[in-house]
């Protein structure tokens, strides 16, 4: 998806004062969004501003923290890596879609049980790259849990709870 | 003195209970400064100098406000006006301390690449940000203070109006004669030189700022992402000018603090001043970037430690002279950081002469404050490291070296050379401990067969004891060093009708656990459900008294005002039930959530009876006031002093100068513990923080002050993937001078970190030669090391 040019993947609406903006339609949580963004909008600011979903936290400016992770069709993706426009047509979850109606993500739980977070700041981006590496790696140990895991940052916890925690979920 | 009852017996305290914290963190419903919606707020965006040193001589905005969405464009000189004050500073450590004036936006002069010398206000944070773009600034470019030695020589003297770059001199040398004689008479001299980098104390959460004003009846709220609402709110209404009583302070979740949230910050007033102006709430979230020349950094000092010995390595005398870097101005605790390790560059060693100078520099570089453990892990990190170099100039093991020079535990309570008396102590099973959880005498021997066997890849082990002062802070104490405030912390227990249970506290929580672990306080004393207790906290309109969270103060200082809030609320309940059961208040008790008469237990009234007796009010004794509730304020009598051993195993590869860090122990002390799982977790992010200085983290700057490593892919702070699991363990020295017997362990870990990991990559490289070793430990930085020794394979 990163890469696919602007134009292909939104529909131009109409001008404004701020240049054009385009109709974005993604699946968010289960629910169809459809809304006119600035074609520059980042994911993280269209899921946070438009949609309110704040669970999604920015913690850098160059793609290196990992706080804005979600998924995108079922990928972990960081949000403020992409486009608004790119998610157009996709499936996306934030943190907020994960906890079901019979309480947390078993994810969610691990995370719980484990101590795996503190000021919690990293955490809804850590539980999604976490959520998809176990979705992608079935036996996974806890170096495979430590690499995987590489693209998040955690100051607080200093990772071990966490590496504990992903390797509980993925049991 | 030990305490050796533990004091909690309601079976909750001591339980590795999960955290009431987790459930809003986990799903997004927690909200940080970011996430508060907040309908028609206008953007912030400061225009920083990208100059460390300049003189600005003009500033063109029109293409600024030129820009959809752009409302205005102020410059310092069109703020000048809306100050009170300058930004505070306050400790003042020496009454002739040297401290320039500075102002939210900067007025003629840039003195860091980062001073903020103009401001944009628009209607979104995208057209905040173009309108950045629109402002033209005439920069006169002037040569930049970029090191300690460079200020200290005035080549350049950044503040004119001073007269020096040297802020303060501020020596602690109690009996100068018994030091000089101590170390003419001495067998062993060693004389150690390190530098602590400056770090980047990188919160995951970048600071953020918002302010809602009520223009017609004067109200103010400030949201921050600070860890300091109670003290923000006074500082504020002083350097703004607002009445104290029309600002309200909240401080919502906040994403880690490390001492960088410990400060009253130029966005902050500004953003008030702001909303002033406009009438309308405004606001601001820093960029990770931009946090390179907005928020204070930690560390940046030069140290020299010299040590006295016999000819056993028995310490006769300590003497650490610092320079430390200021930055361009000084921040709001700045000058007294160094004063916070300055007690303990003797560690945990019993030592009859002491000397201790620091002098304080200003630079052209980001101001510097308090980080994580702030003064102690550098007082620490060259205690340590020098103590191995005495080991070696001695002749005897580095476990050895610190076994012979541990205070004794039966000279506690211990009146220290600097002055301090030491509250409990007992080093050495701690030492024992942590030797056993990293196999050390099997580390040694493969140590010697890989040497013996002429191997390059070097294994390396480094102790690091320690001994901090925590629980900042008992006030008279402050006094004394100056500070501008007090050291005590607040607390409400409140009784409700249905006796559930709503607890107010001082303390400023961001990630440490306040709400689970006074829960379990509360609990503990009363028998009910941890769950049935809510701490409210952070928001000065709900918890108006307050000194807030840092220097391992919270459970030490605000979890005792918990304890002792409880006491009292237990005296009100009890009076209340001896009304009601027919009895004398002292012989009731208070078990399992039922007060019954001792000896005769069938005379009994459970807490609910009581709490809504208190409510209802048709009968209570003559005197007693209706509602159950009790304030305390504590102040504490004397610091706390936590203990440990760390030891750190590492490998490194003589040819590529790789350190790998290979196994990981500590045993620590911090009294009796509330919650351990708690206490491991701050442990196990403090351990790393420190490894991280050690060997990956520095923020750099070139020769014209600009910092290099600004962002999160050139600053590196570790992933999972460079960290180990570590091995822990910890003794239990109860502290006698609070009921709890509590120490403080949110600093500990880094305190210790740093020293244990550096002394084990010299010890690995010490068969060639090596015995310095600049931070971080970086392969280049290893190779140099080698090279600079003469030896190892190239
Ligand atoms: S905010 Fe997306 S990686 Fe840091
Ligand atoms: S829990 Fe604070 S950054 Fe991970």
């Amino acid at each position: 998806m990163p890469g696919t040019p602007l134009l292909e993947v939104g529909r131009l609406v109409h001008m404004t004062p701020w240049g054009f903006v385009m109709e974005v339609s993604v699946t968010v949580n289960g629910e169809v969004r459809t809304v006119d963004v600035e074609p520059r909008t980042l994911l993280a600011h269209f899921l946070r501003d438009e949609l309110g979903l704040t669970g999604t936290n920015i913690g850098c400016d160059t793609s290196s923290c990992g706080a804005c992770t979600v998924l995108v069709d079922g990928r972990s993706a960081k949000s403020c890596t992409m486009l608004a426009v790119q998610v157009d047509g996709a499936d996306v979850t934030t943190i907020e879609g994960l906890a079901g109606k019979d309480g947390l993500h078993p994810m969610q739980e691990a995370f719980h049980e484990c101590h795996a977070l503190q000021c919690g700041y990293c955490t809804p981006g850590m539980v999604m790259a976490a959520v998809s590496l176990v979705d992608e790696y079935s036996d996974l140990d806890a170096d495979g849990v430590r690499e995987g895991l590489e693209g998040n940052l955690c100051r607080c916890t200093g990772y071990q709870n966490i590496v504990k925690a992903v390797l509980a979920a993925s049991e | 003195m030990t305490v050796t009852d533990t004091p909690f017996a309601g079976g909750v305290v001591g339980e590795a209970r999960l955290r009431k914290e987790d459930p809003a963190l986990l799903t997004g419903e927690a909200k940080f400064i970011d996430d508060l919606e907040l309908p028609g707020a206008l953007w912030v965006a400061c225009v920083r100098s990208p100059h460390a040193h300049a003189r600005i001589n003009g500033i063109d905005t029109s293409d600024a406000l030129a820009v959809d969405g752009v409302i205005a464009v102020y410059t310092g000189t069109d703020l000048a006006d809306t100050w009170a004050a300058p930004l505070p500073c306050a400790w003042p450590v020496t009454d002739d301390m040297k401290n320039p004036d500075h102002f939210p936006v900067a007025q003629g002069k840039a003195n860091y690449a980062g001073d903020i010398v103009a401001v944009v206000v628009a209607t979104s944070r995208y057209a905040a940000a173009d309108g950045l773009e629109g402002v033209v600034v005439d920069y006169e470019p002037l040569d930049a203070v970029v090191s300690v030695e460079d200020a200290e020589s005035d080549r350049v003297v950044i503040h004119e109006d001073l007269g020096t770059n040297v802020s303060y001199e501020w020596p602690l040398i109690p009996d100068p004669e018994g030091v000089d004689a101590a170390f003419e008479a001495a067998t062993h001299h060693v004389t150690e030189t390190y530098v602590h980098q400056r770090l980047i104390p990188a919160p995951m959460e970048p600071r953020g700022v918002a302010v809602v004003p009520a223009p017609h009846n004067g109200d103010m709220t400030l949201y921050s992402s600070t860890q300091i609402p109670h003290v923000l709110k006074v500082m504020a209404a002083l350097t703004l000018g607002v009445p104290e009583q029309k600002l309200r302070v909240i401080a919502p979740s906040v994403g880690g603090g490390f001492g960088c949230k410990l400060n009253v910050y130029a966005e902050e007033i500004l953003c008030m001043a702001l909303a002033q102006r406009h009438g309308v709430p405004v606001r601001w979230t820093e960029s990770r970037t931009e946090a390179a020349g907005s928020t204070i950094q930690g560390r940046a000092q030069r140290q020299t430690i010299e040590l006295a010995s016999d000819a056993d390595g028995k310490l006769t005398a300590v003497r650490a002279t610092l320079l430390a870097d200021m930055g361009a101005y000084l921040q709001l605790v700045a000058p007294g950081v160094p004063l916070l390790g300055a007690f303990l560059y003797h560690g945990l060693y019993d030592v009859p002469f002491y000397s201790f100078t620091c002098k304080s520099v200003f630079t052209n570089l980001t101001p510097t404050d308090a980080y994580r453990g702030a003064g102690r892990p550098e007082a620490t990190y060259a205690i340590e490291r020098a103590m191995d170099a005495l080991a070696v100039a001695v002749g005897v093991g580095t476990d050895e070296i610190r076994s012979r020079n541990f205070i004794p535990t039966e000279k506690f309570p211990y009146d220290s050379p600097a002055g301090l008396v030491f509250d409990s102590g007992d080093y050495q099973p701690a030492l024992d401990r942590a030797k056993e959880l990293i196999g050390w005498d099997t580390r040694m021997a493969e140590q010697a067969e890989r040497r013996a066997a002429g191997s390059t890849t070097h294994l390396g082990l480094g102790i690091s004891t320690y001994v901090e002062m925590c629980g900042l802070a008992p006030s008279r104490v402050l006094a004394s060093l100056n500070y501008a405030a007090g050291g005590w912390e607040s607390a409400t227990v409140r009784i409700l009708p249905t006796c559930k249970i709503q607890v107010v506290t001082g303390a400023s929580p961001h990630g440490q656990g306040h709400e689970t672990c006074w829960s379990m306080i509360v609990a503990d004393r009363l028998g009910v459900d941890p769950d049935d207790v809510e701490v409210l906290h952070s928001d000065t309109a709900i918890s108006p008294l307050g000194m807030d969270t840092y220097g391992s103060r919270s459970l030490s200082v605000g979890g005792t005002a918990i304890w002792m809030a409880t006491e009292k609320v237990v005296e009100k309940a009890a009076t209340i039930a001896a009304h009601m059961l027919e009895a004398n208040p002292e012989d009731l008790e208070l078990t399992g959530g039922v007060f019954s008469v001792k000896g005769s237990p069938e005379a009994e009234v459970p807490l609910a009876g009581v709490a809504f007796a208190a409510f209802t009010a048709h009968d209570l004794p003559d005197g007693v006031e209706p509602n159950l509730e009790a304030q305390v304020t504590w102040d504490p009598p004397n610091f706390t002093f936590p203990f440990g051993a760390h030891i750190a195993l590492v490998e490194i590869d003589e040819a590529t100068g790789a350190v790998d860090l290979v196994d990981y122990a500590a045993c620590d002390d911090c009294g009796n513990q509330i919650n351990p799982m708690i206490v491991e977790g701050q442990l196990h992010g403090g351990i790393v923080q420190g490894i991280a200085q050690a060997l990956w983290e520095e923020a750099i700057y070139d020769e014209d002050g600009q910092c290099r490593s600004a962002n999160l892919a050139d600053y590196l702070v570790p992933s999972a993937a460079e960290c180990i699991d570590m091995k822990l363990d910890h003794t239990v020295t109860p502290s006698p001078t609070n009921p709890m017997g509590v120490k403080g362990i949110g600093e500990a870990g880094t305190i210790a970190s740093t020293a244990a990991v550096m002394n084990a990559v010299v010890d690995a490289l010490r068969p060639l030669g090596v015995t310095e070793m600049a931070m971080p430990a970086s392969p280049m930085a290893v190779r140099r090391a080698i090279e600079a020794a003469g030896g190892g394979a190239s």
